[in-house]
């Protein structure tokens, strides 16, 4: 292109060029380089943290959660629930699709059906929320009645995750919450394919889909319609770059403008360099050792007496007090880590304000050990994922070295989590190392989920490898996820929290904290549940 | 010709199968795939519902049967995570690989060619010794790690190409490819040249001592005797016999790049087939694994008739008959 003919101009034409198209480039086109890609860009595909960061950009949802996972009113502007089984959704008027079509309450019962009528799906997650549902009417336009069959306190928390679709994208008569008459769509539910492609991928969020290629970059335009503030980026790029090494070069040469996850060891090289930045926020995600407190006989414990010391509440409380949190957070994680002495970070709903500390103190915890009849420790194997969550092998080890030191011979298995998940499933480990990252913006989900008796009715315990089974617990949690008084709901969690860490079968570790680094003259928020976002990104004022 | 050909192909059908049942029921073997796609807040309902549409509930070798079923009639299966038809998700990753190995491999010929040449004449000249001592280098060392000192130095401290991904593309016959635009060839050069280094030094050996080799022998030396000039025993006689080395090995490495270049794609984040194989067996996403494996035996087991086939083209004493393969 800029080929010497008459050197002087030529060269000052291409200077110019190359200035202009740069400059133009870095204010419009916004590059991020993603550690995970999206499997699809259906929202309802799959219930993952990189496939439900892209929906954001794309859809909105009744409710939306902001950066600290907050619920604020999105396309529903104020909702409200009658003490029971009612609610009501006051909906955004004026606000339309990518594709023109105005946004109405058809638009969210469409969605709702199109949850039970999923064919491509990986699961059902999303379905969960409506299978609920006892009748979705919508009283006109803009006002949506829901009616649940068991109540739900926590229907809002849950609609966040929720994108809505538009009713468009299929031929349809009148549409009403009926799924004996295919809810009034009369041509074929849409799939995985038809978001993938393009034509189905209509939503009412900031931004809108341009093209979307498996394994490539996925190229989105700002949508004029949005109804919110309109983004500073006329285009944006998300780049999935899987490997670290490779991702923080690529914003070393100009790449990229934005990387998630940087590995923590290689902040150093930016630290000092006026180019870039980076921001540190500590996430829901929790990395908990899951201990086996079910069972007599435990398949990765030796004791001298045959019996399973995990079950004596005073061995568990040894463990816990035997690792040193700081040095790990300090040592293996670079900082990048906050201790965790409850399950969810302080200020979630129903965590507790200010939780005790969980102290290193192996003079304390030998003692617990010797009253417990254990003087002389026993045999145990750690299991742990080598690839999944971050140093998750390392601080198995370090783990390991801080048990030894009261006398509990400790060894680490670790395996890829490939057969890591299905081997835990079928609990086949006596302490496992476990991660959740809270989806709903409450310590109930983790609560419920793994320490729970398990009840399929109720949809809960269904991570409770541990067998872990407490009267007083169960009480509480059965109680707290259907009251819908704030202030007794989040007393009934703080309750359970404390039930649970007395009782030491979970041995909360840290809080992983997610990383971005980027260009210096960008400013980035980070948000809790580690959703890397387009809209987080602005220019620095 | 033909006769061989057809024994060949029934030969080739023969391995496909024994590939499908050793990949089969290896990735069966190392786990289960459903703990990796359901959620652990999952019920047993939910588990149990995406088991039996994936068919996970089957016996093993009943799991098989269906697979071998369907993929005689062309489906092999659709990927577990990704929702669509394993060969398009792999077919459409294609270009990008076929791009790349091309280039990789005809820098291989065009540069290992000459400079094996080279020093092969001359074997114990200072030229010849040096770059010797560079393909030992060149073949040694790790693909990732010359990768990253490539990133290092041409992306990070001169900034002259990108790190990663692949530029621009156009349409080409249906086609996606960024060989056709500057951005595209910008992308290229960094991989292809991690794929090149290691085949650019195999050749280079592998002429240098052909050359070196042949340089003695008695019909080089009658031709010298004869009077024919040195340029025209170089070009007529020698080169002509060293390609037959040569083009058993480019072919043999063809295939290897096209379906396991995973170390370069994955270092330079290129959207290839070989990055899909490494994150399909991170989720055990069976159908992508089988059929790429099967995909991947295909294009061996073509490739190499291909290759038997060009033989006969360079040297007239290869026959081409049933009985001798």
């Amino acid at each position: 292109m800029c080929t010497p003919m008459n050197v002087p101009t030529v060269a000052f034409a291409c200077l110019l060029s190359i200035g202009l198209s740069g400059g133009s480039a870095w204010s419009q086109t916004l590059r991020i380089a993603l550690s995970a890609e999206p499997t699809a860009v259906d929202p309802h595909y799959h219930n993952v943290t990189p496939n439900n960061a892209l929906a954001t950009h794309l859809f909105s949802s009744l409710v939306e959660q902001d950066e600290k996972q907050r619920l604020q009113p999105a396309l529903a502007k104020t909702w409200e629930n009658d003490g029971r089984n009612r609610w009501t959704f006051k909906l955004r008027q004026g606000v339309s699709f990518s594709n023109g079509a105005p946004f109405t309450a058809d638009d969210v019962i469409f969605t709702f059906c199109r949850l039970q009528r999923n064919e491509t799906k990986v699961t059902a997650s999303f379905g969960r929320v409506t299978a609920n549902f006892a009748s979705v009417t919508a009283v006109d336009d803009h006002t949506l009645a829901i009616e649940t069959l068991q109540p739900e306190p926590l229907l809002p928390n849950y609609l966040s995750d929720i994108a809505i679709l538009s009713a468009s994208i299929v031929p349809h008569g009148k549409i009403t919450y009926d799924l004996g008459r295919e809810c009034g769509v009369t041509g074929p539910w849409p799939v995985v394919g038809n978001f993938n492609d393009g034509t189905a991928a209509v939503g009412t969020g900031p931004y809108k889909l341009k093209s979307y290629v498996h394994g490539s970059a996925i190229d989105l335009e700002r949508n004029p319609t949005y109804w919110g503030e309109a983004e500073p980026w006329a285009a944006v790029q998300l780049l999935p770059v899987t490997s670290t090494g490779p991702r923080f070069a690529g914003l070393l040469a100009g790449d990229y403008d934005v990387i998630e996850n940087p590995a923590a060891r290689d902040l150093g090289r930016i630290r000092n360099d006026k180019r870039f930045s980076y921001i540190v926020t500590p996430s829901a995600r929790a990395i908990i050792l899951q201990l086996d407190v079910g069972r007599e006989k435990s398949p990765a414990v030796k004791a001298a007496d045959g019996r399973n010391p995990l079950q004596d509440v005073r061995v568990r409380k040894a463990l816990s007090l035997a690792i040193d949190r700081d040095t790990i957070i300090k040592r293996l994680m670079d900082g990048s880590a906050e201790a965790a002495y409850q399950f969810m970070p302080v200020g979630m709903f129903g965590t507790l304000p200010n939780p005790a500390k969980l102290t290193y103190d192996p003079a304390a915890s030998r003692k617990l050990l010797a009253e417990a009849g254990y003087p002389n420790g026993f045999q145990i194997t750690v299991a742990t994922t080598n690839n999944r969550y971050v140093n998750d092998s390392q601080i198995v080890q370090a783990v390991a070295q801080y048990w030894a030191q009261i006398g509990v011979k400790t060894e680490v298995d670790a395996m890829p989590s490939t057969i890591y998940f299905p081997r835990r499933a079928k609990r086949e480990f006596s302490v496992a190392l476990a991660g959740f990252g809270s989806t709903s913006g409450e310590t109930s989900q983790f609560l419920r989920v793994w320490a729970a008796t398990p009840d399929e009715a109720l949809a809960i315990g269904s991570a409770n490898y541990g067998g872990y089974s407490s009267e007083v617990f169960d009480r509480l949690i059965r109680e707290a996820i259907v009251t819908f008084d704030d202030d007794k709901r989040s007393q009934l969690l703080q309750k359970a929290t404390v039930t649970l860490l007395d009782d030491m079968a979970f041995v909360p570790l840290h809080f992983e904290s997610s990383i971005w680094a980027f260009k210096a003259d960008l400013a980035v928020t980070g948000r809790t549940d580690q959703f890397t976002q387009a809209m987080s990104v602005k220019p620095k004022k | 010709m033909a006769t061989y050909i057809l024994q060949r192909l029934l030969q080739s059908a023969g391995v496909m199968l024994a590939v499908s049942v050793a990949v089969f029921f290896s990735v069966y073997g190392i786990g289960d795939p459903i703990e990796l796609l359901v959620p652990p807040q999952a019920g047993a309902a939910e588990r149990l519902e995406l088991i039996q549409r994936l068919g996970l509930d089957q016996p093993a070798w009943q799991q098989y049967l269906t697979f071998m079923g369907n993929a005689l009639h062309g489906d092999l299966g659709r990927s577990f995570a990704h929702g669509v038809p394993a060969v398009g998700l792999i077919l459409s990753r294609l270009p990008a690989t076929m791009e790349l190995v091309l280039l990789a491999l005809s820098l291989a010929v065009l540069v290992g060619v000459p400079l094996g040449l080279f020093a092969g004449l001359d074997p114990h000249g200072k030229p010849a010794r040096l770059i010797l001592a560079c393909t030992v280098v060149g073949y040694s060392l790790p693909n990732f790690w010359k990768g990253m000192m490539l990133i290092l130095l041409f992306s990070v401290l001169l900034g002259w190409l990108p790190t990663a991904e692949r530029g621009e593309t156009v349409t080409v016959l249906g086609i996606r490819t960024s060989l056709f635009t500057a951005d595209g060839l910008r992308h290229l050069v960094l991989p292809a040249l991690n794929l090149a280094i290691p085949n650019v030094a195999l050749v280079i050996r592998l002429v240098a001592t052909g050359t070196t080799d042949l340089m003695t022998q008695e019909f080089v030396k009658y031709a010298r005797a004869k009077g024919v000039r040195p340029r025209r025993i170089v070009g007529r006689h020698v080169l002509r016999n060293i390609l037959i080395p040569v083009v058993t090995v480019v072919g043999i490495e063809f295939g290897s790049l096209v379906a396991f270049s995973t170390v370069t794609e994955t270092v330079f984040a290129w959207p290839g087939m070989g990055k899909l194989l490494i994150q399909s067996i991170y989720q055990l996403d069976r159908p992508v694994v089988v059929a790429y494996v099967m995909l991947a035996t295909f294009l061996f087991i073509s490739v190499n008739l291909l290759v038997d086939i060009l033989y006969a083209a360079l040297d007239p004493r290869v026959k081409l008959t049933g009985g001798a393969a």
